[in-house]
């Protein structure tokens, strides 16, 4: 630790210089910390234009975000605002365009603090939903910023299911227009961002009406604020929904519609049209549009999940060098807490946890890709597998990851809990992740649904898709693990993961059966099998993941340290998953006691392994001290420093009102009488 | 308004009266009606008013709460309140159950001149205290030093010449940070500081520090002072940081009833240190109260919630069903209502066991409190991890709107998250219970009999004398019998206790020192440290069922008993199975057992938590309300935001109209 003189810290600040007990473990890296970065990046050039762009933004003084957890919700939004509309500039400055290779950087960049995201969301549903005369009309003016978009699909009361929303748009003949309404309170819209202040325009999804007759749920364009002053168009109420956990930064808002009329020509008419006369037309396959949901819950994966758990390893992981607390050796100096075996228990397996998920969201990437050229050869074979994983892995990488940044702020005891570690803000974002795009829960569910349906596919000997065919394989058995170090084989806890899967599932399967035989009804069955059928997915994707890290490491090269480190992470990753769900893989005996003893052993082992490369492994993630903005993960260690120089910053560091007003009355024996 | 009908119906379909389980939780009719009145008191008080916490700054936050803390102090006396209890309520309703910048000085700085000043210290600083001429803090956390109290830094030298101590903050790592009530609102301080006289360190030793002018308010001159910023929560709290250059203080500032210091600067050490247990035992017994309290406002919410969300389908043509008709909802939310209630019983066992055994302490008996302190370290830790992460989940159950900081949930979590820290970080205690149970298996190991809850490590010795293993011992578990379940937890945790004890005698077999061998079993002593009290807890629960004497109220409690037993079991299955405690057939029972106990508490799931009582005021919720008229409000509340202020923001005239006008 370096102990400064009273004078030194009270004058010069020694951020820049490495805290030598960071310094030190970097020094016994036992991989090329570089490689590994360009491994993750997908390419050394890659690594080269992450951070040329990272470079760009974070030198532009208009992109800071220094301080803002000193800002109030107010002060957050307008940096956001201000940071979208700076940007248009500089990717024009910068020569970037939505498709170059610096695009997808330029969030990670930002850390997502910008507003305008549902802008996005909005161009895009345009581009999907609309016709080519819609698209024509609409994405140039949003694109270059003229009106300001948003996506209005979830109420008040009503979320992930879409079938219940209450909005209307009845068809108007005469006058060749929709009427929009909220007809009670639960069908205002809520939440959609940018629209509580900033957008002029949005996508409403409402229950359409024509004659008297409902058509189900259908967008439309819907004009909102005025594009000369920003006030409220007639017939609507919006504003900002109030404070949340986190996206200070977004105005997340509500939306009364009232008698509001909008042409005929506003209704996104790519796959449905409603003619002048008020014939209601379908026309070509939803079956491109159902695959780009499914596509969105992969995409955010990577920044939204990914990104934060990284950040939350480095910053945990940087810190256990730094903390020192409480003496493992009498007479010794306090060890740095990453040394004690509970700490590391608490962080590696999130840290292995970090790259399992990296690895399968490659793995998600490219079958999606893959996906998306069948899609356009009008081959729709992939999608029921598609859907299946794109939901299972949102619901179980979002939960795994969310918990991950909990235990990592927890980690690191009372200064975790200030803001100015940065893990609050990563954490109420990223628990976020685990309701949007399809609450956790649901999600599981329809990957249950799919599950099951393959596997009674399988035993009846039909084919069934890639991710699956291991149902057909039912073989019963046990491990045949002799020793500890046996469980250090892949094929061994990869077997055992794809047991206990095959096992859940065909155990649900089967009490489904039952109690349909026994007389329940189809759907009654299903929700008393709903606990069960959680866990059989989650299993499901368990497995792939592993399965997949395994694979990975196999083909990786050789050199430079790099494969050795990634085994003992997935073996890492993989014997953490046993251990704590040891009944799982003991209930039909094919872990026995023994093993099991021998599979904690192994584990803990681990732990001590990869405890020496903590550090150049969270150093490869490669974020900038500005993107982390912590002050207790900083490159350079820097801890206490940083945290004293940033507390005196605090606003509430100026005088408070509060003295002259209650304390200075209090303190002068307003009280003495008593 | 009128009571939501979803609402409505539920109250009218449970099987008990709330108030009686009301009465068991307040600990008889009269507490209960006193606490009523109390709450009463506060909330008709229109002194106690203020807007929503939720749209105000932290600097405004922070004055509301010394604004009311001030008004709470004089009100207090008026009303002649000063039993501990109804103390703690009348806080509790005037903050909202959140924390306020007098904490400190009521539970900490007061509380200390009492036990540990000399006549002639109390003579000095207890009134001037009393009436907040003077408000203290406790400062003892270091930025670079928490639960490890020998490594603090900051040092006081005796200077035999002036009679003076001279206090430093020798390093960065030693300026105190965190005290509550230390950045802006305390002028004086009691600081931990490493005592140096006569050339030699005498370890930690408590001093009084003025740190503010009194009048002016002034940082007195050697004192730096300040907030250390904005937190997860705790908003109103303004925690600080103190560093001390070369500042004196008067030889009796140091707080000297048991060690002192003498002019010439002898060093008399103190009689006993095992007084300090007593209050560490207190302080862990009102975090086991308030992990139960926590937990319970959070499941009041959610279920509440619950019985007024509609969504999906059930039956296919049917009206969307309440979301707590889903068996998923249930599996998240009853099992937490079980652990809510089992938390309370606990919390009050150990507040109870403190007093009796307090009163022993006055007559210098205190042979029960190395095992209270060891127990009550470990509850404190298993309750409040479960809880935090109890309370995640229910503010996971109630989806999007559970996001919002409206739904109270949010708040409810940063407020009690950083339990899992302070008073000692809970890895930390549940190896000190760890250290406990291990010294209690030698013992018994030896031939000793043990005493308490430990009492079931006497069984291992007498299975020795057979060649067994523990695990190959069988326990007939009669899984609808709490009783039963009980022994099955007791099982439970001497087989991991034996594992934890073997393990740690195989690596002192293998490794030169005691302090390496401890760390490298450590995961194994906190897993035998958490089943040893998550029997403690299931033990308590099922002890209480027999003291309740209306019928309808323990049957729905033994429901409730059941659950909590039996889920535990269902998660964490491998220990059951592995020490051949369950068969696989008995975990496939369970686990269906846990499914119809939660049909069968769905009709009392909304009773259950309108039996903890929060005032809608206290709850802070709009998906909590009582009357659940939730969406209603929830528009009413969001109106009031802060960026609803104006109609159009200035963001629009600042950035986009010039924007737009450049395109």
């Amino acid at each position: 630790m370096a102990l400064l003189e009273t004078s030194k810290y009270s004058q010069g600040s020694v951020l820049g210089s490495v805290n030598p007990d960071l310094a030190s473990e970097r020094q016994t890296a036992s991989f090329c910390v570089e490689k590994l970065t360009a491994l993750l990046d997908g390419g050394a050039e890659q690594t080269r234009i992450r951070r040329a762009v990272v470079e760009a933004i974070q030198s532009d003084p208009v992109f800071s975000s220094e301080n803002q957890y000193f800002q109030t919700q107010n002060e957050r939004y307008e940096a956001a605002v201000r940071k979208a509309v700076h940007l248009q500039k500089k990717m024009h400055e910068m020569g970037w365009t939505e498709n170059g290779p610096e695009y997808k950087y330029i969030y990670r960049a930002l850390s997502g603090d910008v507003a305008f995201l549902l802008h996005r969301v909005f161009m895009r549903s345009i581009s999907v939903l609309g016709s080519d005369k819609q698209i024509a009309k609409w994405i140039p003016l949003a694109a270059q910023l003229r009106l300001i978009g948003s996506y209005a699909q979830t109420e008040l009361g009503h979320g992930t299911y879409l079938q219940g929303l209450e909005t209307t748009a009845i068809f108007d003949i005469a006058t060749q227009e929709f009427i929009l309404n909220t007809p009670k309170i639960s069908a205002m819209k809520w939440w959609p961002g940018d629209m509580g202040r900033s957008a002029t325009h949005t996508v409403v999804f409402a229950q359409l009406y024509i004659h008297g007759k409902c058509y189900g749920i259908h967008p439309f364009i819907v004009q909102i604020r005025s594009l000369q002053d920003h006030s409220l168009c007639p017939g609507i109420t919006a504003g900002d929904i109030g404070p949340k956990m986190n996206f200070e930064a977004i105005d997340n808002g509500y939306l009364m519609l009232k008698n509001v009329r909008i042409p005929r020509e506003n209704m996104l008419s790519k796959f449905c049209e409603v003619r002048p006369d008020g014939t209601y037309v379908r026309q070509g396959s939803q079956k491109i549009n159902y695959f780009t949901m499914t596509a969105v819950r992969i995409s955010l994966i990577s920044d939204e999940v990914l990104t934060p758990l990284m950040k939350a390893c480095t910053i945990a992981i940087r810190y256990s060098v730094v903390r020192r607390q409480s003496k493992l050796k009498p007479g010794e100096q306090e060890a740095k807490i990453l040394d004690y075996q509970t700490q590391q228990e608490k962080l590696l397996p999130q840290l292995a946890a970090a790259y399992a998920f990296h690895f399968i969201n490659n793995y998600l990437q490219e079958l999606f890709d893959r996906g998306y050229r069948e899609i356009q050869r009008k081959n729709f074979d992939m999608l029921p597998e598609l859907h299946a994983l794109s939901s299972g892995f949102k619901a179980v990488i979002t939960h795994h990851s969310t918990a991950a940044v909990e235990i990592c702020l927890r980690a690191c005891g009372g200064h975790g809990y200030s803001l100015l570690s940065g893990l609050p803000s990563l954490y109420t974002k990223i628990l976020a992740s685990c309701i949007y795009e399809g609450e956790n829960t649901i999600l599981l569910l329809q990957t249950a649904r799919f599950l099951i349906k393959c596997f009674m596919a399988a035993s009846a000997g039909q084919p069934v898709p890639p991710s699956v065919t291991y149902l057909a394989a039912v073989k019963p058995g046990k491990c045949p693990a002799k020793n500890k170090s046996d469980f250090l084989s892949p094929d061994i806890y990869t077997e055992a993961y794809q047991h206990v899967a095959v096992r859940l599932i065909s155990s649900t399967a089967a009490k489904l059966q039952d109690l349909i035989q026994s007389g329940a009804k189809k759907y009654d069955a299903w929700n008393q099998c709903t606990v069960q059928l959680v866990q059989a997915a989650k299993a499901h994707c368990h497995y792939i993941t592993v399965k997949n890290f395994a694979e990975t490491v196999e083909k990786l090269e050789t050199k430079a340290g790099i494969q050795r480190i990634m085994k003992h992470l997935c073996d890492l990753f993989a014997l953490h998953g046993i251990f704590l769900n040891t009944g799982a893989f003991l209930h039909d005996g094919y872990i026995s006691a023994a093993q099991m003893d021998m599979v904690t052993a192994s584990y803990l082992d681990l732990l001590a392994v990869i405890r020496k490369d903590a550090v150049p492994l969270v150093d490869a993630f490669d974020f900038t001290d500005k993107s982390l903005n912590s002050a207790l993960g900083s490159y350079d260690g820097q801890v206490y420093q940083r945290l004293y120089e940033w507390a005196q910053k605090s606003p509430t560091n100026k005088m408070n009102p509060a003295y002259e007003r209650y304390l200075k009355p209090l303190l002068h024996n307003a009280l003495s009488k008593l | 308004m009128t009571m939501n009908a979803d609402l409505r119906r539920e109250r009218a379909a449970a099987t008990f009266q709330p108030l009686l389980l009301t009465h068991i939780l307040d600990g008889g009719p009269e507490r209960t009606r006193r606490r009523k009145e109390i709450e009463a008191l506060v909330l008709n008080d229109p002194d106690f008013q203020h807007e929503d916490l939720n749209f105000l700054s932290r600097s405004q936050r922070y004055e509301q709460a010394i604004r009311k803390s001030s008004l709470m102090v004089m009100k207090l006396r008026e009303y002649g309140i000063a039993d501990p209890e109804e103390i703690f309520w009348f806080k509790s309703f005037v903050h909202r159950g959140r924390p306020e910048p007098l904490d400190l000085h009521l539970g900490m700085f007061l509380p200390t001149l009492l036990t540990q000043a000399t006549p002639e210290q109390q003579d000095r600083f207890f009134m001037p205290a009393w009436n907040l001429e003077i408000i203290g803090t406790y400062a003892q956390t270091e930025m670079g030093h928490g639960t490890h109290l020998r490594g603090l830094e900051t040092t006081a030298t005796y200077d035999p010449a002036t009679q003076e101590f001279i206090l430093n903050s020798p390093t960065v790592t030693s300026i105190k940070w965190w005290p509550g009530g230390l950045g802006k609102t305390s002028n004086h301080a009691i600081v931990l500081a490493q005592l140096y006289t006569q050339g030699q360190c005498k370890g930690l030793h408590a001093f009084i520090v003025p740190i503010r002018q009194l009048g002016t308010h002034e940082p007195l001159p050697g004192i730096t002072v300040g907030d250390i910023g904005p937190k997860f929560g705790y908003d109103e709290m303004d925690n600080g940081y103190l560093k001390m250059d070369n500042f004196r203080i008067p030889r009796e500032n140091m707080l000297m009833k048991y060690a002192q210091v003498e002019p010439d600067g002898t060093y008399v050490k103190p009689v006993s240190d095992k007084l300090t247990y007593g209050t560490m035992v207190f302080i862990r017994s009102l975090i086991v109260g308030d992990s139960a309290r926590s937990l319970s406002r959070a499941c009041t919410i959610a279920i509440r919630y619950s019985a007024v969300r509609h969504q999906s389908e059930l039956k296919p043509g049917e009206p969307e069903p309440q979301i707590l008709d889903y068996q998923t909802q249930q599996y998240k939310l009853f099992p937490l209502l079980a652990t809510a209630y089992a938390f309370h019983f606990v919390g009050a066992y150990i507040k109870d066991t403190y007093h009796r055994i307090s009163g022993d302490i006055n007559e210098g008996d205190l042979s029960e409190l190395p095992e209270l302190h060891a127990l009550t370290a470990g509850l404190k830790a298993f309750t409040s991890w479960t809880a935090n992460a109890g309370i995640e989940e229910c503010r996971m159950a109630c989806g999007g709107h559970g996001y919002s900081r409206c739904s109270g949930i949010p708040d409810i979590y940063v407020t009690f998250t950083p339990s899992c820290t302070y008073e000692g970080e809970n890895t930390v205690m549940m190896l000190q219970t760890a250290r406990f149970l291990v010294k209690s298996y030698t013992q018994v190991s030896s031939g000793q009999q043990v005493t308490g809850m430990v009492s079931y490590l006497n069984d291992l010795s007498r299975q020795r004398i057979q060649p067994q293993h523990v695990a190959a011992r069988t326990v007939t578990v009669r899984i609808n019998d709490p009783v039963s379940l009980v022994e099955a937890y007791k099982a439970r945790a001497a087989r991991l206790v034996e594992a934890a004890a073997k393990n740690l005698q195989a690596e002192l077999n293998h490794r030169k020192s005691k302090e390496d061998a401890w760390n490298r079993t450590s995961v194994d002593l906190v897993r035998a440290s958490e089943a040893h009290c998550h029997y403690v807890v299931v033990k308590l629960f099922a002890a209480k069922l027999s003291e309740v004497s209306n019928a309808a109220v323990r049957a729905v409690l033994t429901d409730l008993c059941l659950l909590y037993a039996l889920f535990g079991i269902s998660k964490n299955t491998g220990d059951f199975l592995q020490a051949g405690i369950l068969t696989s057939a008995q975990i496939t029972q369970v686990n269906q057992h846990v499914k119809e106990l939660l049909a069968v508490i769905r009709p009392n799931a909304v009773a259950l938590v309108d039996s903890f009582d929060f005032h809608d005021v206290h709850l802070g919720s709009v998906l909590g309300r009582y009357d659940g008229n939730v969406y209603e409000n929830m528009f009413e509340w969001a109106k009031k935001s802060p960026l609803n202020k104006t109609q159009v923001h200035e963001s629009f005239h600042k950035h986009l109209k010039p924007m737009q006008a450049k395109l």
